[in-house]
């Protein structure tokens, strides 16, 4: 059922507890929050290791109000299609009776980086598992060093000087696996993205949802923007939110108008120093406008 | 008791055979030569509907032993096998099982490291294993490899124990040999280890949080526990290794003597050397020389006490290390027996053999060669010299 | 107040945990600016809740009133709430 209102939103049950040690306004937590609002009791949430996994397990406390795995930096994938293929077994073998939802929520780094060969083979054998990546473009757990998803221009401590790579195309991996649903989602779009997770976990088969996460700390900016920025990567054409499936995208938020990329960028420390490079700029704006292109999105409003 | 009919199997096939009476349930494994046919013979059993398990072909070996160690955690149990690469590509999320105290049990077929590459046996990808806190059982026959999968799991699942259990055979020499193997009965392999569903799982029902992060307030303690587990689970072992003598009239010990009573001269090793090292002492026995030997069956953890009784009044002690350790003074199973010895004031000379590097055969005229060794330090009362080279050139 | 941390044995094997962060985290001690609804004007639409990142606000019900609280022990005063109410009626206001 999809999400009509808030209300039904809101009116879910909720499985995160208050009391965890993210940032004030960290990205993060909406997404897990949300996540196991929709997912749901019988869940069993898997993460690898990074800010979310660090933030919200500080022995002897613990976040999650349901059953929660985490394993290692780089097999979040492999550790979550263990679980829902021992489930499948025991319920088989008749040894239990009830099953459960296996979702991921990896980090950038844990998913396109070190955990991407554990998540490929996951993909591939078919596994009935839903693997949400909470994008927030760098290793932030360890203090904000570029990975695989930074940006191009983007300030990290080992891109001092701006990241001179594009972000890997996290969602065309995904696709060429031939998982049965995958979709980009952004927080500022809550019912947009509570859909998705819904329909990714009713699959049945690997779904992947890949959800941009600002974060306060390494994109320097005042906490309380979070959901502008995720708003504003969609306006921009940045982050298109659309959804694959049976072989078919499809946009899920239309954007008639869009915004230009440096009212993004300039809320952001982590572009500050190419604010003033036009042609820095102008770079970026040219990847926002190919997503526009691909998708379908409108022209930038002047 | 009853009498049972041989089947012939090599090590690799008895394993397999095991775990299709285990009725084990979750199965992830990669190929690596000399663990392969393990897995290509439990793919024929679950193809062929003997076995009702889910096998797993995942990409690596990382993703093997996680598979698993989260499988234990919804409450299945498990099997993984794999070999030298293999085994050091799992060894992060080896020390994660033991702390999690989750009941994975593998089947290593022992092999070197890289480089140079080389598919042959020695216990060079065991030995970095040594600290990851999971029990080390060693076979010496494939009838032994059979054996001690029955028994480790019900080690493993124990809930004294709660820890994972590697149960080790040389690769090629016993993986790849084929012997007649004496199988129990699927019914007595089903009572003797029988599966249950432990209440410490990954259940919506009793939601629980696994593998948190601790501060150093925790670290310590968390990690005192599983090592206090295994070293307590050496009374569990042998209670297991008694139970299972009982229904199939063979136990192992933590230490296999032979010819010890007496002899001046004692000769330690671990593994499918040992076969070769009691041949040369009942030979040399014939001659009437008092010579002795003892196979290690556990490795971790170490049968400390088991073993001290045995060597007391030797005047020599050699061990075999089937690996090097670069860098140290000694091979690492000399240093933990050495300091057995030393903590129970015991000053006997005791000398280090290298030795079967890469597959390299010992024969019994290196053994024999090893004795010399040990039998002139017997007569002087000092090693002059503490590390040999068995079978180096140059 | 000083907690008496466990001993190893007295921890749950394998250090698996039960213990909810809300038991034992007041993360509200993190705050400088504290958010207050001015109430008259909330339409009680509950995009503030939903975007809470603890989450720390939710709608208390009795009877057929509905009113939105705010947990202060959690509330980390990151303002996203004020931010986001559509009709501007939460003021971050300097403890
Ligand atoms: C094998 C291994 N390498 C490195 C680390 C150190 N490490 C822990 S978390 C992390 C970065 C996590 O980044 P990401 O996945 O993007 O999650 P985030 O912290 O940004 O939420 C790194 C490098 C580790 N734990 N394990
Ligand atoms: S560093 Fe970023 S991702 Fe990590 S807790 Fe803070 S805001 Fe969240
Ligand atoms: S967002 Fe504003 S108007 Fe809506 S419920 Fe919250 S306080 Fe009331
Ligand atoms: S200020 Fe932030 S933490 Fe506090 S109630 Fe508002 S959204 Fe929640
Ligand atoms: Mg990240």
């Amino acid at each position: 059922m999809p999400f009509k209102s808030i209300k039904s939103l809101e009116e879910r049950q909720d499985f995160f507890s208050p009391g965890h040690g993210l940032c004030p306004g960290c990205g993060a937590a909406q997404i897990a929050r949300i996540v196991t609002k929709v997912a749901g009791k019988d869940t069993i949430i898997v993460t690898p290791t990074g800010c979310l996994e660090v933030s919200t397990t500080t022995y002897p406390a613990t976040s999650w109000k349901v059953p929660y795995l985490h394993v290692a930096f780089e097999n979040a994938a492999a550790a979550a299609s263990g679980i829902k293929v021992a489930y499948d077994a025991l319920i088989r073998k008749k040894k239990i009776s009830k099953d459960a939802n296996l979702v991921v929520l990896g980090g950038d780094g844990g998913t396109a980086d070190i955990g991407l060969q554990s998540l490929s083979g996951a993909l591939e054998r078919g596994e009935h598992i839903t693997y949400i990546c909470y994008d927030n473009e760098a290793y932030m757990n360890t203090g904000i060093q570029r990975s695989g998803a930074t940006p191009y221009g983007a300030w990290t401590t080992t891109s001092p000087a701006g990241q001179k790579t594009l972000k890997k195309d996290l969602m065309g991996i995904a696709i060429a696996h031939g998982v049965k649903y995958a979709a980009t989602a952004s927080i500022a779009y809550v019912r947009d993205a509570a859909n998705k997770v819904e329909k990714a976990i009713s699959m049945g088969g690997p779904s992947f949802i890949h959800w941009i996460q600002p974060c306060t700390t390494g994109w320097r900016y005042d906490p309380k923007l979070t959901v502008k920025i995720s708003k504003l990567a969609v306006k921009t054409g940045l982050w298109p939110l659309y959804e694959y499936h049976e072989g078919v995208t499809k946009l899920t938020v239309e954007v008639p108008k869009r915004v230009p990329v440096s009212e993004y960028l300039k809320l952001q420390g982590r572009f500050r120093h190419i604010m003033n490079k036009p042609e820095e700029l102008a770079k970026i704006q040219s990847y926002a406008d190919a997503f526009a292109a691909k998708f379908g999105l409108g022209p930038v409003a002047q | 008791m009853k009498t049972v009919e041989p089947i012939l199997l090599s090590g690799n096939l008895a394993a397999a055979y095991a775990i299709k009476q285990l009725d084990v349930d979750v199965v992830a494994a990669y190929p690596i030569t000399p663990q392969t046919t393990i897995i290509e013979k439990i793919s024929e059993y679950v193809a062929d509907g003997e076995l009702d398990a889910n096998f797993m072909l995942v990409e690596s070996e990382h993703s093997a032993i996680s598979s698993c160690l989260s499988a234990a955690s919804a409450g299945a149990r498990v099997f993984t096998s794999t070999s030298s690469q293999g085994l050091l590509l799992m060894h992060e999320i080896l020390f994660i099982t033991s702390a999690l105290r989750l009941p994975v049990v593998m089947a290593v077929a022992n092999r070197s490291v890289s480089a140079p590459i080389n598919i042959w046996c020695d216990h060079g990808d065991i030995m970095p294993q040594r600290d990851v806190g999971w029990i080390q059982l060693f076979a010496e026959s494939a009838q032994e490899a059979y054996d001690k999968l029955i028994q480790a799991y019900r080690i493993s699942e124990d809930p004294r124990v709660r820890l994972p259990v590697m149960v080790n055979a040389d690769g090629i020499i016993l993986s790849h040999t084929y012997e007649p193997v004496f199988p129990l009965e699927d019914s007595e392999v089903a009572s003797f280890a029988p599966w249950k569903l432990y209440p410490l799982r990954l259940d919506p029902e009793n939601p629980l949080t696994m593998g948190a992060f601790g501060y150093p307030e925790y670290y310590f303690e968390t990690r005192y526990q599983s090592a206090k587990a295994l070293e307590d689970s050496i009374g569990i072992i042998s209670e297991v290794d008694e139970k299972f003598g009982e229904i199939s009239g063979r136990k192992y010990g933590a230490v296999s003597p032979f010819r010890c009573e007496d002899a001046d001269v004692i000769l330690i090793s671990m593994g499918s050397i040992s076969e070769t090292i009691r041949a040369t002492v009942r030979k040399l026995r014939e001659k009437g020389e008092k010579v002795g030997m003892m196979s290690l069956k556990l490795f971790r953890p170490f049968p400390f006490k088991e073993m001290m009784g045995l060597v007391k009044d030797a005047k020599a002690v050699g061990v075999v290390d089937r690996a090097l350790s670069p860098g140290a003074i000694v091979g690492p199973v000399f240093n933990d027996i050495t300091s057995a010895l030393y903590l129970s004031k015991m000053s006997v000379p005791c000398v280090n053999f290298f030795t079967g590097l890469g597959g390299r055969d010992v024969r019994m005229a290196d053994v024999r060669d090893m004795f010399e060794k040990l039998k002139e330090v017997a007569k002087t009362g000092v090693a002059k010299e503490h590390r040999f080279y068995v079978g180096l050139r140059g | 107040m000083k907690r008496e941390l466990p001993r190893w044995d007295e921890m749950e094997q394998g250090f698996v945990t039960r213990t909810l962060t809300e038991m034992v985290n007041k993360t509200g001690t993190w705050r400088t600016f504290k958010p207050v609804i001015n109430h008259s004007r909330c339409t009680k639409c509950r995009w503030c809740i939903i975007y809470c990142p603890e989450p720390c606000i939710h709608m208390e019900v009795s009877g057929s009133d509905e009113k939105i609280m705010i947990d202060y022990d959690f509330c980390k005063g990151c303002g996203i709430c004020a931010e986001e109410c559509p009709v501007k009626c939460i003021d971050m206001v300097e403890e």
